[in-house]
């Protein structure tokens, strides 16, 4: 019945596992793939202070804070050029977006 | 993880929490992984951020679990309150017909779940095959204080030693602030309004123009 870290990477890795599955699913719509990223980098921080904890070794959780600010601002740039693309364009859909194609 | 394990004293009140702690361990990551597999599968990308949130909850319950309680808040303030807002707005924003989106969906099924299970199967051999060395505390760099709060042990790391690293997540945030502006930013013509700048900039040679008039005669 005890929880072990086992237990924890379990967890991070399903979900790690369907941020994945979710990028190639949802192939058409890039919001759904951003969001697929954050439940990615969640799995990454689930992991990070899961190892912390059972260690006993801080610098993980510091590592983590870092990872969530990465993360935010990732997501506020993305939806910001999300936007503007679709202001630009009239849609999100990622098989159109081919523009810089050589 | 020891929060709950350290209050119990005898046998019976510790194996009592430890069931407790389990069972909390059971609820969190169950709804978490549920509502993660239906962010990536539900058609309405509104119920899809709604779930994220929900999944950002449980992991921050699972945060507290393993007594990391100031992650535990920060993801909740950033994600829940923040990134997930932000999602929405964009979402509700955008005038997209989001079930063409849907469309080809099934065709991505085999080689999505495909992907997800190679992924998930190499993911359980390295879990599998990892083992910790027994001379793990020697190579600890900082080991978790004793007698402190987890908020006291962060922050007395975060701004000794890992302050330089602080400064530049904090860059890192307004970099990625102004950028956001500066890309949805527009200065739509045609709209009238108020020019500070100007009407300081304005003096008296751009306005005023003194002419003499001849008597008799006007301008």
């Amino acid at each position: 019945m005890e929880i072990g870290l086992a237990h924890y990477l379990t967890v991070a890795a399903i979900l790690f596992t369907l941020g994945i599955f979710g990028i190639f699913m949802n192939r058409k719509n890039v919001i759904i793939i951003m969001m697929s990223i954050e439940l990615m980098l969640l799995a990454v921080n689930i992991n990070l202070v899961a190892f912390s904890s059972f260690l006993g070794d801080l610098v993980g959780q510091v590592f983590t804070i870092f990872v969530l600010t990465v993360a935010a601002a990732e997501a506020a740039i993305g939806l910001a050029i999300l936007v503007v693309y679709f202001r630009n364009r009239g849609t999100i859909a990622v098989e159109d977006i081919n523009m810089m194609k050589g | 993880m020891g929060r709950f394990l350290l209050l119990g004293q005898g046998g019976s009140p510790r194996g009592y929490l430890m069931v407790v702690q389990a069972l909390a361990f059971y609820l969190f990551a169950t709804v978490a992984v549920l509502s993660a597999t239906a962010v990536v599968t539900v058609r309405n990308p509104v119920h899809s951020v709604l779930l994220l949130i929900l999944t950002f909850f449980n992991a921050a319950g699972l945060f507290v679990l393993l007594g990391a309680e100031f992650l535990a808040m920060l993801l909740v303030v950033v994600y829940v309150g923040a990134v997930a807002v932000l999602f929405l707005f964009v979402v509700m924003m955008l005038d997209i017909n989001f079930v063409e989106m849907r469309e080809g969906f099934l065709n991505y099924l085999p080689i999505g779940v495909l992907i997800a299970l190679v992924l998930f199967v190499e993911l359980a051999f390295v879990g599998a095959g990892w083992a910790l060395s027994d001379d793990k505390i020697a190579v600890l760099a900082h080991p978790t204080p004793a007698g402190l709060t987890n908020v006291e042990a962060l922050g007395q790391l975060i701004y000794t030693d890992y302050a330089y690293i602080f400064q530049a997540a904090g860059l890192v945030l307004l970099v990625a602030m102004i950028g956001a502006i500066v890309l949805t930013l527009r200065t739509r013509e045609g709209v009238r309004r108020q020019k500070i700048s100007e009407q300081v900039k304005r003096d008296r040679a751009d306005t005023l123009e003194v002419k003499k008039v001849p008597v008799g005669r006007g301008i």
